[in-house]
């Protein structure tokens, strides 16, 4: 058993790409359709917690999907299982890196790679404002985000905290008797 | 002794990334390149983090254990990265068995639910911050700071204008980024190794 959740893990870690929001339908083929380890709804919220908390999505979902499998030692062994690939690929790719990164032909392909990154980058930051809301919160928040970050104005931790307490004043500004919702 | 030292900076400066990592891996890069930096690894080379966030991103698996076993292998080889990628994937790991085993509602709440409405439109911000970072480097070969140093070659807008068009291609038959990234390797290599 713990050997097919390390199996399944090792799998989708692999075949992720592009951070963890796309390995949530691989997750879902394997752990619900496959091997019918969870239910639908379980899933959902576990996906929901994955979000909600710091860390990797992909770790995250990961840890605790083992855990509802098969406890503490089945969550060890599915976070294994997923972060593995990673590992072994990046080992062996930092030691090619590390006997080439003066050739000049690699210098040649990193001009073309930084701009495709770039593009890669927005797209993503794109796909996830495609699921928010329109209103003036989001786009302060964002706004906000971009200032302190592009400019360096204050430590990036610092950044996130501000945000999540801005967050926290207006849930429970926008949630008060009277005030129209709107967040 | 000294190396012991080491495994531990780089397994605590991963730690300390992972905490406090927000909406995924991406969202971490500028947390990474404050971090590593200011320790000192990868021999304070911004230029070469950069590169490495790039090929981290390049490659099949989890982002953040991508660039953790990246940083801690030029560092200390595989054990370096090892200490690097533990780092960073334990406080998830906790974090979620706490959540999982005693605050099972712990997305429904309220307070969560409004620190999350914060947090995820932050994150494209940061996230926009990261792309026009790379866009600067990738086209100008300078940084938002420097914007008088900028180097402008055409070549680079060509390589720009391909990947933008594949994309808008790409909305309707889905184009695997590895591909695109593998277009603008060769580009690069084609149009400066050629020309």
């Amino acid at each position: 058993m713990y050997a097919k959740i390390f199996l399944t893990f090792f799998k989708i870690g692999l075949f992720t790409f592009g951070g963890g929001h796309a390995m949530i339908p691989l997750i879902h083929r394997d752990v619900i359709d496959t091997n019918e380890w969870i239910k639908e709804s379980e899933f959902i919220h576990i996906i929901a917690i994955a979000e909600s908390t710091p860390g990797p999505i992909a770790v995250n979902t990961a840890t605790y999907v083992g855990y509802k499998i098969k406890g503490i030692l089945g969550s060890a062994v599915a976070t294994l299982g997923v972060i593995l690939p990673s590992f072994i690929i990046i080992s062996l790719i930092s030691l090619i890196l590390m006997e080439f990164k003066e050739n000049i032909y690699v210098e040649y392909a990193f001009k073309g790679i930084r701009v495709a990154v770039s593009m890669l980058i927005f797209n993503a930051a794109l796909r996830i404002y495609g699921h928010f809301k329109n209103d003036w919160f989001t786009f302060l928040m964002i706004a906000t985000g971009f200032g302190l970050i592009m400019f360096r104005l204050i430590p990036v931790v610092l950044v996130f905290l501000i945000g999540g307490l801005s967050g926290i004043i207006h849930a429970y500004f926008s949630e008060k008797p009277g005030v129209k919702q709107n967040g | 002794m000294a190396e012991i030292i080491l495994l531990l900076r780089l397994f605590a400066t991963f730690f300390y990334i992972g905490i406090f990592t927000f909406g995924g891996g991406y969202a971490m890069i500028p947390l990474i390149q404050d971090e590593v930096i200011s320790q000192g690894f990868v021999g304070g080379s911004e230029s070469l983090l950069i590169d490495m966030i790039a090929i981290a991103q390049s490659m099949p698996g989890v982002f953040a254990i991508n660039i953790s076993t990246f940083v801690g292998s030029y560092e200390y080889g595989v054990l370096g990265g090892m200490a690097a990628a533990l780092g960073v994937a334990i406080p998830s790991f906790i974090i979620i068995l706490l959540v999982a085993k005693f605050f099972k509602h712990f997305s429904e709440n309220k307070y969560v639910k409004g620190f999350l409405r914060g947090i995820t439109p932050l994150v494209v911000g940061v996230l926009f911050t990261v792309g026009v970072r790379f866009l600067l480097l990738g086209l100008f070969e300078t940084d938002i700071f420097n914007l008088n140093e900028a180097i402008i070659d055409i070549r680079q807008f060509f390589i720009l204008g391909i990947i933008i068009s594949l994309m808008l291609i790409g909305k309707k038959r889905k184009i695997h980024p590895i591909f695109l990234i593998l277009i603008a390797a060769s580009l690069g290599l084609l149009l400066y190794g050629i020309f």
